[in-house]
């Protein structure tokens, strides 16, 4: 299969991209990593007029992280990247494990994190880890650059707020409140399979007492699931088995799992639960062994 | 100069536009005129006829058609063509000598890592750009670093086997 035509260009600055959306109004798509869009084109779910090629474009592929403990990823920085960097490792462990579970091995040289939030596939393991770090997507257009919040970025199923004459460039990962803790766990049937169910979770840990916390599922529901707001209960509190075990309630009658190949609703329900406790214990126990 | 507009459909309209590029295919500066919707697995297939690539899926799951570019492995039925031009590719093609098998190719054969080898270039040039970067992996590292690749004939127990045979064979070699 090949995708329907299409013009190509593959222009050497933001600047010169951001013209090119523009003048092509609503049917130019961009192409970073191309690990979903080129499949899409190719199945023709997808049918761009131009394709806007950031490859070219010098200095996008990078992450650092910051002085205060943010972490800022460029346009194009591939998910391997994130995968084999123990200084993200040790600002955001969630990235950190979720990186080597994107896709697979080989997807994984090309993809882009930014690519992944944009594309806001239900499914995405970055979106989720976006939505419980919190942060924001640095937006270029015609009049310059916009902060979106994640919150406000990916609003449905394959659905981001960008304009059409947008380009994302950055992703920006906000400072920790005290030491930044947290897990990512994804069920799925094989490498590269849709995830049956994904759970992210991150904490802010001011000694042992939470001071943000952030959880996110994929897989469950027509989209990013948001469950920041049931994670919010630990703020200012210790962990203790049972406000982790209350949380874990709440954030699985958060999900919205339907019942398919993969498995039942009731079942993926009830692997949230299981994923998010099963996180929450780690960090409390790993603590414990660290005070 | 090879024209392959005509490869992706029959009659192409006129004026279609094309855009030349220049790639390094094993070693070799190929150009070549693609329309931009050309898939780089068809260019290396039908353009160059360096068939050793295949296209399994074409959903870009199987790893088949796993080629290195710049170095690093990449899935060539999910990549344009024109996003090649002036990057460096390695085919299957390339790995051997015109006398001599890569000792991942000899791994292949010493430990059966095939039986209908559809899967096979894909595997190994996976195995090839983890064994560039780690030259004495452990089993379960080369089982990760494989997970990409699909193969429906072997149970991969042979494949892991044939890598960690052509690991030991270079790192014996470099010394």
């Amino acid at each position: 299969m090949y995708p329907s035509r299409f013009g190509y260009e593959s222009p050497k600055t933001v600047e010169e991209a951001v013209a090119l959306l523009d003048a092509h109004a609503g049917e130019a798509k961009v192409l970073a990593g191309g690990q979903s869009l080129v499949p899409m084109m190719r199945l023709r779910f997808a049918a761009p007029e131009m394709i806007v090629d950031i490859n070219g474009i010098e200095g996008l592929r990078y992450h650092r992280v910051e002085k205060d403990g943010s972490i800022r990823i460029g346009a194009l920085c591939r998910h391997e990247d994130l995968e084999a960097d123990d200084a993200v490792a040790k600002a955001v462990p969630t990235i950190a494990a979720a990186a080597p579970l994107v896709a697979d091995p080989i997807v994984r040289t090309r993809g882009t994190f930014v690519g992944s939030v944009c594309h806001a596939d239900p499914q995405g393991d970055w979106a989720a880890t976006m939505t419980a770090l919190g942060g924001h997507i640095v937006a270029q257009g015609p009049k310059g650059k916009r902060d979106i919040p994640i919150a406000d970025f990916v609003i449905g199923p394959f659905q981001n707020t960008l304009a059409f004459n947008e380009i994302a460039v950055e992703a920006v990962i906000p400072a920790p409140k005290g030491v930044r803790v947290g897990n990512y766990l994804k069920l799925e049937r094989r490498v590269g399979d849709f995830a049956t169910a994904s759970v992210a979770v991150s904490l802010d840990m001011v000694g042992d007492t939470v001071a943000d916390a952030g959880i996110a599922l994929a897989g469950v529901g027509g989209r990013t699931i948001n469950a920041n707001a049931e994670a919010s209960a630990l703020i200012g509190k210790k962990l203790t088995a049972e406000n982790i075990a209350s949380v874990a309630a709440a954030v699985a009658a958060a999900a919205e799992p339907r019942t398919d190949h993969r498995g039942s609703a009731d079942y993926k329900r009830q692997i949230v639960k299981t994923f998010v406790e099963r996180i929450l214990l780690g960090l409390l126990n790993s603590s414990q062994k660290a005070a | 100069m090879t024209s392959l507009y005509d490869e992706v459909q029959a009659a192409p309209g006129e004026g279609v536009p094309t855009r030349r590029v220049t790639i390094k295919v094993n070693g070799d500066d190929r150009t070549v005129d693609v329309e931009p919707r050309l898939l780089l697995a068809h260019l290396l297939r039908q353009g160059l006829k360096l068939t050793g690539t295949h296209t399994g899926c074409d959903t870009s799951n199987c790893g088949a058609c796993t080629i290195l570019f710049d170095g690093r492995p990449i899935k060539s039925c999910t990549m344009l063509a024109v996003q090649a031009d002036g990057h460096s590719l390695e085919t299957v093609e390339g790995l051997a000598s015109a006398s001599e098998l890569h000792p991942i190719q000899e791994g292949f054969k010493e430990e059966h890592g095939l039986h209908c080898g559809f899967c096979t270039p894909g595997m190994m040039l996976a195995a090839k750009a983890l064994l560039d970067k780690n030259d004495n992996p452990t089993e379960d590292e080369v089982r990760w670093a494989l997970s990409g690749n699909l193969c429906r004939c072997t149970g991969y127990q042979n494949i892991v086997k044939s890598v960690l045979w052509a690991a030991e064979k270079m790192r014996a070699e470099a010394k």
